[in-house]
């Protein structure tokens, strides 16, 4: 068999996490030891891990699972949600105690999935690497005490979820038929217009439907805010964040397929246009704030599409870039919900009043993480559109930009809601005693803020390896 | 030359900067004031280098030039001409004024309020300085959250309803700003804004970025239809939030005329300059009748403000050398002028804990140094002569006979408007029938401290502008015939693939496309 294990330590690591976890969960009666004294430092030692091993390249069976600059970059970027999530994750007041191993272990094992499908070149491998990581999240969504809201969410997102697996398992077949492979290397010489191969577009199109119903784009978007609204705070974290950079990495290795022009191209392009406006519009109107960023992401997965509109390496590394900090800002949103939130209940904005009063870390934190949402300098959120909109600027879909530049207008009101009710609306009635703040929560809040502000400063060194896996992508590729 | 080596520009952006991260180290309220004026303090003398600003020089001086993210061609750039030097000493110079005006009026939350004013200083120098578009972006951006945290936070009673106005408005304004940078960096290949301003660009590219730009600098001006959330937000904000909204936050509107549009589009300018003629009389008409309405001190003010930015907008578009000068006389003498007048009313609402004119009436025998100023700066504001406004808007006017007479007739009734309000105003703070003034204390020497430089510069630039015509000259004549290059007949480097974007969009089963 065509195993090379020197290429895949950080899988590997991930791994051990999971089997570490798996026998915790069958022997828990015997030795019981805190999740939290231990997972968030090995999923620390993950990020360092996979940083090591971000030069590593090569390919192996048979050329299905390939280790690029690219599935290293999200990679790292999956250990450092993962690492963040679990963090968040271990002082949940709402998860039952006795599923609390299983709960990490299948978190763990869906970002093992997240971390495989970074690699996957082949459409089977890319669908085992889809599942592996979506059917872990069925089972930890609804646990959520015996919350009916939960058990909900979990239903919607397992039936939505199925029949968009089926939809690009369907959309598989008519690729594999047309085309007479299911290498992405080799799909890439093919040409994806209607007139050559009508049959191949369709099913490239369902394929994309799967990908695209994990990133929450219109008119795959309608599970996001009912899911995040359902499940715990602290699983919405993880399911906001970490699945979108699975379907992210895929769609800019398929993105090596688009070019301008395509009927493929233009139908994304419109969705994306859509799926920003309506993501927008419907967040102006919520008010629990889970929904509220559920909304975003379906504008954020809007943003996220233009970076594949131009099909060269520039966009493709600005929409690498935008995953990264995507995943941060909304760990930042998150992580002070579920601080904010401390006997796990849904928040409503309201409930953010006097926020800077209370805890002015937490206050401080989400500012920078709704003014990063906005796209606002100097946060990372800015680079981000600065670099996806110049990217997809002069490839004939610039009414794309400006489609998004006003949706970024549009999206102002609702983020600044958010730091409008922490930092000017004071409770009535009741003058809080402002308690210490734990400096766990303070301190990793801080962390958060302090990198999306450092990818708006300095972006630089993230932006150049998306660039050059964008790069060795399209070599590779074209 | 030591100054050109020296990074004045950098260490006057960056210094504000240290000073806010050194806040946190102060527990003391008191502490916190001496150590934030000793920064401004400090400042101002950072500044003192730029006295070695070249006279008759037309390009830009104390450049500064490093690699940012240099496979995205940004630059860490910056640099000051004729035009930006002048905006970055009236910002710098501003700060200490700030502190001190709020030394008794902040009394919650001083470290933030601190915070804000320093963060606020260091990004404005920043949107001055910076000579590289995104840089310039970051800063113009940066600016809007101490801001609205200035207003949100220790503003007035309706504070939330005008921070939010003032924040969504600007935004939104800007966003389409982001979107003619990236449309500029597409076409001219760079972000650096010396080497955009020599490129040649389609009619129809200018038409659109001209429009671009300038609704993000109307509304920041503001100019007339988009002026609502200047009264709103003058009227709430501190006094040292009035004080940077008037005297810094609306010049780089005009700012942004005159480094962008102007330059980059001309042709965009010169096919709107009637539109904008228009909208620039309308404002200082507007502003100067509703001024005339108004019983809240704060609020003629305020509207006071849209006026004179009025006559700046009405410089910038006559296209000749008296109008551009006048026009950045008046961003001067506004800042100066208007921003003292801000501060009186301050002074003046700590002692009546009013803003209303029948609540400060006849102080003129009870105060006689706070009147005698105001009366100073009053004058000043409707452009007498001997004062600093006058210079400005008689060369506006100049420049306007010299495009077309019936623009300078049009603008006359503004400046008539503007005594008429100004002077009633004063007459019955003056001598109006006292209500319960007695009691109060003249001007103490805090309130001298941040009155008298305003004073000293109203009546400098009043009777010595001459030192101001010879930095500013040669950077505006240089302008000005950045004007006259032709139209270019294509878009830069064509893109590898121009196809229609919606129209082909539309055509979706269509057969077009394709490799």
């Amino acid at each position: 068999m065509d195993f090379r294990p020197e290429l895949v330590i950080s899988e590997s690591f991930q791994f051990l996490v999971v089997a570490a976890l798996f026998f915790q969960s069958l022997l828990y009666k015997v030795v019981s030891i805190r999740m939290r004294s231990w997972l968030p430092w090995v999923a620390g030692l993950g990020v360092a891990v996979n940083l090591f091993c971000l030069n590593t390249q090569g390919t192996m069976f048979y050329g299905s699972y390939q280790v690029d600059q690219l599935s290293q970059y999200f990679k790292v970027i999956v250990a450092l949600g993962f690492f963040f999530a679990s963090l968040n994750a271990t002082r949940q007041p709402t998860l039952p105690h006795e599923k609390r191993y299983d709960y990490f272990l299948f978190m763990a094992l869906s970002a093992w999935g997240l971390m495989l499908m970074a690699s996957a070149v082949e459409l089977i491998t890319i669908y085992l690497a889809l599942e592996l990581s979506s059917y872990s999240l069925y089972a930890i969504l609804p646990l959520r005490s015996k919350d009916r809201q939960a058990a909900e969410a979990g239903i919607k997102y397992i039936l939505f979820g199925a029949v968009a697996t089926a939809l690009a398992l369907y959309g598989f077949s008519y690729i594999l038929a047309t085309q007479h492979t299911s290498y992405l290397a080799t799909l890439a010489i093919y040409t994806w217009t209607w007139a050559d191969s009508p049959l191949a577009v369709v099913g490239l199109v369902l394929f994309l439907g799967g990908m695209l119903y994990k990133l929450a784009l219109f008119p795959f978007h309608f599970w996001a805010p009912d899911v995040y609204q359902g499940a715990s705070n602290e699983t919405a974290a993880f399911v906001a964040t970490l699945p979108k950079l699975g379907a992210m990495v895929v769609l800019i290795r398929l993105g090596a397929l688009l070019t301008p022009g395509l009927e493929i191209t233009h139908l994304l392009a419109i969705l994306a246009a859509v799926s920003m406006t309506w993501g927008n519009l419907g967040a102006l109107a919520q008010r629990d704030v889970k929904r509220l960023l559920g909304y975003s992401t379906v504008a954020h997965a809007g943003y996220m599409i233009m970076g594949l509109m131009p099909g060269n390496a520039e966009g493709l590394a600005a929409a690498g870039f935008y995953a990264l900090v995507y995943v941060l800002m909304n760990l930042t949103c998150f992580w002070v919900l579920s601080r904010v939130a401390a006997d796990g209940r849904n928040l409503y904005l309201e409930d953010l009043n006097g926020l800077h009063r209370r805890s002015p870390a937490m206050a401080l934190a989400l500012a920078v993480g709704a003014f990063a949402l906005v796209g606002l300098p100097p946060t990372g959120g800015f680079m981000g559109k600065l670099f996806l909109f110049t990217a997809a600027w002069g490839h004939g879909y610039d009414w794309l930009v400006i489609v998004a530049a006003l949706n970024a207008a549009i999206s102002i009101y609702y983020y600044l809601n958010l730091v409008r009710h922490a930092y000017t609306q004071d409770q009535p009635g009741r003058e809080p005693a402002a308690q210490p703040e734990p400096r766990f929560s303070a301190f990793w809040a801080g962390a958060l803020a302090l990198l999306l502000l450092f990818l708006g400063v300095l972006p630089g060194p993230a932006f150049n390896l998306a660039l050059r896996a964008g790069e060795a992508l399209l070599k590779l590729g074209g | 030359m030591l100054s050109a080596q020296l990074p004045v520009l950098s260490l006057l952006i960056f210094f504000p900067l240290a000073g806010c991260v050194a806040l946190f180290w102060l527990g003391d309220e008191k502490k916190v004031r001496v150590f934030t004026l000793a920064v401004s303090l400090v400042e101002l003398a950072l500044a003192l280098p730029l006295l070695g600003f070249r006279l008759g020089e037309a390009g830009f001086q104390f450049v500064e030039h490093a690699p940012w993210v240099a496979s995205w061609g940004l630059a860490y750039y910056l640099g000051v001409d004729g035009i930006s030097v002048l905006m970055v000493a009236l910002t710098v110079a501003i700060l200490p004024l700030c502190v001190l005006c709020s030394w008794s009026y902040i009394a919650s939350r001083v470290r933030e309020f601190h915070f804000c004013l320093l963060f606020m200083t260091s990004a404005c120098v920043g949107v001055f300085a910076a000579l590289d578009l995104v840089l310039f972006y970051v800063f113009w951006e940066a600016m809007l959250i101490p801001m609205y945290l200035l207003i949100a936070v220790w503003g007035g009673p309706e504070r939330r309803y005008a921070s939010i106005k003032f924040f969504l408005y600007t935004l939104a304004g800007s966003t389409l700003l982001l979107v003619a940078v990236v449309a500029l960096r597409i076409a001219g290949g760079t972000f650096a804004i010396p080497e955009l301003m020599q490129k040649g660009y389609s009619f129809d590219f200018q038409y659109w970025v001209f429009l671009a730009m300038a609704i993000a600098f109307a509304i920041k001006v503001p100019m007339f239809p988009f002026h609502t959330w200047l009264p709103a937000a003058h009227v709430q904000a501190p006094t040292a939030g009035s004080v940077l909204l008037a005297s810094v936050l609306l010049k780089m509107g005009t700012y942004g005329f005159l480094r962008f549009c102007l330059p980059i589009t001309p042709a965009g300018a010169e096919h709107f300059a009637g539109l904008m003629i228009i909208i620039s009389l309308a404002s200082i008409i507007y502003g100067g009748a509703v001024a005339l309405g108004q019983s809240d001190i704060k609020k003629i003010i305020a509207y006071s403000s849209v006026g004179h930015m009025g006559f700046v907008t009405l410089g910038i578009f006559v296209f000749n050398l008296r109008g551009a000068e006048g026009a950045l006389f008046q961003m001067l003498n506004h800042g100066i002028t208007t921003g003292a007048l801000f501060m009186m009313v301050g002074a003046a609402y700590e002692r009546s804990h009013s803003r209303e004119i029948s609540d400060n009436l006849g102080l003129g025998k009870y105060l006689p140094a706070f009147m005698g100023l105001w009366g100073l700066f009053a004058f000043s504001s409707f452009g007498f002569p001997g004062t600093n406004s006058f210079v400005g808007e008689f060369l506006v006017f100049l420049g306007a006979f010299q495009r077309q007479a019936w623009v300078g007739f049009a603008a006359v009734p503004g400046a008539l408007l503007a005594a008429a309000y100004m002077l009633r105003l004063t007459q019955r703070m003056a001598w109006g029938e006292p209500s319960s003034v007695s009691g109060w204390p003249d001007l103490n020497f805090r309130e001298w401290a941040y009155l008298l430089p305003a004073a000293f510069f109203v009546l400098y630039i009043g009777l010595m502008p001459g030192v101001f015509y010879k930095v500013m000259d040669a950077s505006l004549q240089n302008m000005l015939s950045l004007m006259q290059r032709p139209v270019a007949h294509y878009d830069a480097p064509p893109a590898p693939q121009k196809s229609g974007g919606l129209l082909q969009a539309a055509g979706l089963a269509g057969r077009e496309g394709g490799r």
